[in-house]
């Protein structure tokens, strides 16, 4: 077993080695160049300034060359400045991965409260009306996009009801730390969790219903109504048990599909987390900024990736792993 | 002797024929239709694309007949209510809503066509050699196939629709053409979207490899090509079908967030993305035209979703589906 952990360590740090260099490579591609801005915000500045300001700044040397300046300068903690904020990229990252570890959080545990009930029932009479229903809205979660539901969720409850904020993460001007502060920020959250839960419930709706499904096919379930076993006894105990472990693999493996739909929800509703950060560093040709937080999201969806195979052995005793 | 014979088999062909499900008998075709008809939602979904195809096809006529002009500015008739002259009104620029929302529709379907079949081929073929060919091939492809899946999928469309293609050397013309970023939408998606087909065929391929027919074949001389071209890719065709059917409409929503989020197709070119951008902006004085786009990229998501499970239900009925 730690064989096999070193191994697949190992391997995530192998592909986050060369995604690093891909994405370093597609940041150099982004339109303008960190001269180009300088040169457009001092227009005083001439062609052989400009050469001289490559050649000091090394954007002179070869891709290969430059790739492996950042990557030592990398590892030893030295991530740059953001262009966007001027400050170090981590302090800008840090307190933004906090909000999106919030959302994401939220949204996920609201989501699994909502589906797995619904699985459970629907899987217990397959083709009732009652499944039918929370098929309908599995499907329905899976096929609306994230961005207009966002939108319709603004429409409704902060154009027509006026009850919540249709953006931002805080209000300006509440003392931190209080109360009213708090409500607050509980209150700037509601829409972007509701999002989120409502959009990855339906995947996560799917997969319970049919794990359940699958489980509940299984001679031991058979053995176990024989015996005499309660239909909640029966759910709880030994078909959910067993149903949960693709689930959870299933889970892990879709934590990119999460995150994606986290930076649609952080963009609409101008929440500052991480999806947000690098949007908005792509965007502003905040180069350090986007290459250090798209670096990051990837490290930690293939991390979540090494957790649902690690998991699925914890999960599941009949799988040895050499 | 010879009737006694004849009588068990077609008692075991009887008893056979008894086990399959209702409207197994008959002939393959029309099994195959029965089973699809008889999902309900599959059928109302073929319906409502095929009305919606045709729609979008008679987009210039429409355009005609309502004597407006898709991308034509007429900033006094902005946010017009819906009349005769525009049924469903014109949004902030003046422009006629429904006929904007036939031509995006254009879009939005042709990106989800063209990008199944391209990625569908993509996959088909890698999964093709990995699976008949084996060995090094396989572990090289499938460690491929594996880093994509389990790459953050959205950020890093973001940073890729950013790149300027210009930086590669291609010329200025192709880079800024009107039709540039529907070819670029449709490259992009395609790069990222053939995973699913190709684990699929994959796994397919592996099955039917040691098949007796596959053998014979090899015994009798054909080579590898002509095996996987004749023998094997007709035995994976249903399963590709469903999984082509069922990516088109993670495709439309990958197109229409990165359309919305202003790095997909380009105005004045419309799509039911990029209809949804200045939305946003516009809840407070014009909801409809944040309902409309929407609702349509929805419709059609969940119909070929619809679609796709239909034809699982009718062509791999052991499927568990519940």
């Amino acid at each position: 077993m730690t064989r096999f952990i070193l191994q697949r360590l190992l391997e995530t740090a192998a592909v986050l080695l060369i995604m690093s260099f891909v994405i370093y490579g597609l940041i150099g591609l982004m339109p303008g160049d960190p001269i180009d801005l300088m040169i457009a915000s001092d227009p005083s500045l001439t062609p052989e300034d400009a050469a001289r300001l490559k050649a000091v700044y090394g954007l002179d040397r070869p891709l290969h060359e430059r790739y492996l300046a950042w990557l030592g300068a990398a590892l030893q903690g030295d991530f740059g400045y953001s262009r966007l904020y001027a400050r170090p990229v981590p302090e800008i990252l840090w307190p933004r991965l906090g909000n999106t570890v919030l959302l994401m959080g939220a949204s996920f545990l609201l989501a699994l409260a909502l589906a797995l009930p619904a699985g459970i029932v629907a899987a217990l009479r397959p083709h009732s009306a009652v499944d039918g229903l929370v098929n309908l809205a599995a499907f329905a979660g899976i096929s609306i996009p994230t961005f207009w539901l966002a939108i319709l969720l603004i429409i409704l409850f902060a154009v027509i009801l006026g009850v919540l904020p249709a953006s931002g993460t805080a209000s300006a001007g509440l003392e931190p730390g209080s109360l009213a502060a708090l409500a607050d920020r509980a209150r700037h959250l509601v829409l972007p969790v509701l999002t989120l839960t409502l959009v990855s419930a339906g995947t996560l709706l799917r997969y319970v219903r049919a794990a359940m499904i699958e489980a509940l096919r299984q001679d031991y379930i058979r053995t176990a109504r024989a015996k005499g076993v309660g239909t909640g006894r029966l759910v709880l105990r030994h078909a959910l048990r067993n149903a949960m472990i693709p689930v959870v693999t299933i889970m892990a493996l879709d934590f990119g599909t999460l995150f994606s739909g986290a930076l649609v929800t952080e963009t609409i509703f101008a929440y500052l987390g991480m999806g947000k950060t690098i949007f908005d560093a792509v965007m502003g040709n905040d180069y350090n900024l986007a290459l250090i937080g798209l670096l990051f999201a990837t490290g930690v969806v293939l991390l979540a990736n090494l957790l649902a195979d690690l998991a699925y052995a914890w999960l599941d005793p009949r799988i040895v792993y050499r | 002797m010879r009737r006694e014979e004849d009588r068990i088999e077609a008692a075991a062909a009887l008893s056979a024929a008894a086990r399959l499900p209702a409207g197994a008998v008959g002939p393959l075709r029309g099994r195959l239709w029965r089973r699809f008809l008889r999902h309900r939602l599959a059928v109302a979904s073929a319906a409502l694309l095929l009305v919606l195809a045709v729609a979008v096809l008679a987009a210039p006529l429409v355009e005609a007949w309502l004597g407006a002009d898709a991308e034509a500015v007429d900033l006094l008739n902005r946010f017009q209510p819906p009349s005769p002259a525009h049924p469903l009104g014109t949004d902030e620029l003046g422009r006629d809503l429904l006929v904007r929302l036939l031509y995006g529709g254009r879009v939005s379907l042709a990106i989800g066509l063209v990008v199944a079949v391209a990625a569908g081929v993509i996959g088909t073929l890698v999964g093709l050699v990995a699976g008949y060919l084996g060995g090094r091939f396989d572990a090289l492809l499938m460690r491929l196939t594996d880093g994509v899946i389990a790459l953050p999928l959205l950020p890093l469309l973001i940073v890729l629709a950013a790149v300027d293609f210009g930086k590669l050397g291609l010329p200025d013309a192709v880079v800024r053409s009107e039709a540039a970023s529907f070819y670029r939408m449709a490259i992009l998606i395609s790069l990222v979207g053939w995973t699913t087909v190709a684990r699929l065929v994959r796994g397919a391929t592996l099955s039917m490899r040691e098949r007796e027919f596959v053998r014979a074949a090899v015994a009798l001389g054909a080579g590898p090509v002509r095996i996987m071209a004749v023998h094997i890719l007709p035995n994976v065709v249903s399963p590709l079908i469903v999984a082509t059917t069922l990516s088109i409409g993670n495709i439309i929503l990958l197109e229409s967030v990165l359309s919305f989020l202003g790095l997909g197709i380009q105005p004045p070119l419309p799509s039911w993305g990029n209809m949804l951008t200045n939305a946003q902006e516009l809840i407070w004085n014009a909801p409809a035209l944040a309902i409309w786009p929407g609702l349509m990229i929805f419709l059609t998501v969940i119909a070929f979703n619809f679609l796709g499970d239909g034809l699982q239900d009718a062509l791999d009925p052991r499927a568990i589906n519940g």
